[in-house]
């Protein structure tokens, strides 16, 4: 649990003249569960998408620095983002399965990478959704249109989806916030239990939920982190005073 | 002591003017009344053309009309059989709709996801403005671009042929032609808004998995645009169906067997050089030959939304 697996080196990021990422550095580690909080708009999507190289779409952005996964700089232009996303999975804001039935979304990425033989997929395709803590519910209407799930169970099969391209690190954007409040503990046992074999980056604006989850605390503030460190103590002993104000609701 | 003013018109009770309510009713009166009047075209329209177009089918017998190749309507013993002009309409708009859907699809693709502004920005009214340019139009420019050069293939293809009948380049080939491109502009406008109607949640889940800019596109875009996708194909075989004038310019227009380098006659361009002087049987075989397009058209159309819509349903 030592180990680091991303290590972010003076990232800066750019939104034409608008400075959405400040000098940040940050050492994630390995199976670990990170937690980015902050008020909103001071860049943990931003930064959360520099992992995976999603900022890449954005038209006029421009990113310094390095995020180095296990040791190799993603943004050496030899890296082929593909690859990069293969190794480094996703989970948005607002579940967004593919309008297909819930096999084909949890086999898309599979099949993306070649993965043809259908015994192969359906064991791929069982091993994510139980992962996922979705198996139980789903297994007698994998042919059934994802869209009919509800959110909560949308959202646990996007993580399904992502897992069953086999990541390393899982990036998890505000995965809750959609979601009601027994769907939201579902997936707070899930980020538990997936640090066990995946390196997971969350967004929370759920303080509780960081601290409920998380191993480790990074504290964003217009671009910038504030304070980083382990979440047991970032919670009970902030350094910062800004941390302080942030974390007991006295700030804006 | 003073009451309360409340800032609610009259506040205190439920029980207003219900000003709305003879709107509302006169809306519904309106809204029903235009509803009839689509159904009563249609059901007129049917009417109309069953009562014209059955006379000459017991006349003449239906198989004889629906199985006989030969068509001479003003010879001294009259032939009626419209089969080769049944299949020049299915080959023909058949092959205008395999060269132009592909070619449509493909050019929405690149204007809702690859093209930048710029190019889509000059591209995107040019596509519109083909769709506003009357069918004749198409057909004039065919005779004077198209048949020169499709002549100049056949004289090239035949040039050893001792029994080749020589078409002028107006033949089957060139009417597919001009249905493809006539049917571009509406299959590339009605695709190209279903493609850019899918959310970018999508894309951006399919791109974060690892997928490639153009799996993105096949795999994701395209699935998730698919009943908007049918409708444009739809929309499209429908005019490529029903389209008269261009084929009657550039076709040559004598029935023949559906061959590439043959002068054609569709069932339109039947009814459309012919009614003019047509009378007695002929002219009810031409209304005749209308009723086939109908029930050729409404056959269609069923076996497309069946077939594609379904497919477009993730089961
Ligand atoms: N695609 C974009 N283009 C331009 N500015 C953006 C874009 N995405 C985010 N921003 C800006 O970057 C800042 C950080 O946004 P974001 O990372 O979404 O914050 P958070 O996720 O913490 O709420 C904000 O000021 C926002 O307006
Ligand atoms: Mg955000």
């Amino acid at each position: 649990m030592e180990k680091s697996k991303l290590l972010v080196k003076d990232l800066n990021l750019y939104y034409g003249a608008n400075r959405a990422l400040k000098d940040v550095e940050m050492e994630i580690r390995d199976k670990a569960v990170t937690a980015l909080i902050g008020p909103s708009g001071c860049g943990k999507s931003t930064f959360l998408k520099c992992i995976n190289r999603m900022n890449d779409l954005v038209e006029n952005v421009r990113i310094r620095g390095q995020v180095l996964l296990d040791g190799e700089n993603i943004y050496d232009r030899r890296v082929d983002t593909t690859l990069l996303r293969k190794k480094v999975g996703m989970v948005f804001q607002q579940p967004n399965p593919f309008p297909m039935s819930i096999y084909d979304n949890v086999a898309y990425g599979p099949r993306l990478h070649g993965v043809k033989a259908k015994q192969e997929l359906d064991s791929i395709v069982e091993e994510a959704l139980k992962g996922a803590a979705i198996f139980e519910e789903v297994k007698d209407r994998l042919k059934k249109p994802a869209l009919g799930l509800s959110g909560g169970q949308q959202q646990r099969l996007c993580i399904a989806r992502a897992l069953a391209v086999r990541p390393e690190v899982l990036l998890m954007d505000e995965p809750t916030s959609a979601l009601d409040p027994i769907s939201t503990s579902k997936v707070e046992e899930l980020m538990e239990a997936l640090k066990k074999s995946y390196t997971v980056v969350v967004v929370t604006h759920n303080m509780q939920q960081a601290a409920r989850v998380s191993d480790d605390t990074a504290f964003f503030l217009l671009g910038a982190v504030v304070e980083f460190g382990p979440t047991a103590a970032l919670f009970s002993r902030p350094r910062d005073k800004r941390t302080e104000d942030y974390i007991t609701g006295r700030f804006g | 002591m003073k009451a309360e003013k409340s800032i609610l018109p009259g506040a205190g009770s439920l029980i207003g003017k219900k000003s709305g309510a003879a709107a509302e009713r006169a809306a519904q009166i309106v809204f029903t009344a235009c509803a009839s009047f689509a159904i009563l075209a249609v059901a007129s329209i049917t009417l109309y053309l069953v009562l014209s177009g059955t006379p000459a089918i017991f006349q003449v017998g239906l198989k004889e009309i629906l199985f006989s190749t030969v068509w001479a309507p003003t010879a001294a013993q009259p032939r009626y059989g419209i089969l080769y002009v049944i299949l020049t309409s299915v080959v023909g708009t058949g092959l205008a709709i395999l060269l132009g859907v592909p070619v449509g699809i493909l050019t929405a693709v690149f204007l809702a996801e690859v093209a930048d502004e710029r190019v889509a920005a000059v591209v995107k009214p040019a596509v519109e403005l083909l769709a506003g340019i009357p069918s004749v139009i198409y057909g004039l420019l065919g005779i004077y671009l198209l048949n020169p050069a499709m002549y100049r293939l056949e004289r090239w293809l035949f040039r050893d042929s001792a029994t080749h009948q020589f078409t002028g380049g107006a033949n089957l080939l060139s009417a597919v032609i001009v249905l493809a491109i006539m049917i571009l502009p509406t299959v590339i406008n009605i695709s190209e808004t279903a493609i850019r109607a899918v959310p970018p949640s999508i894309k951006a889940a399919s791109l974060a998995l690892g997928g490639s800019r153009i799996q993105t596109i096949f795999k994701s875009i395209l699935p998730a645009a698919k009943s908007g996708i049918v409708t444009a194909v739809v929309l499209g075989v429908g005019r490529a169906i029903g389209e008269a004038m261009a084929i009657t310019l550039v076709s040559g227009s004598s029935v023949n067997a559906p061959l590439p380098f043959r002068s054609v006659r569709f069932l339109t361009t039947a009814i459309v050089s012919e009614m003019g002087y047509s009378s007695g049987t002929h002219r009810q075989m031409l209304f005749t030959i209308g009723l086939v397009l109908f029930v050729f058209i409404m056959v269609i159309n069923l076996i497309l939304t069946r077939v594609l819509k379904k497919g477009g349903q993730t089961p």
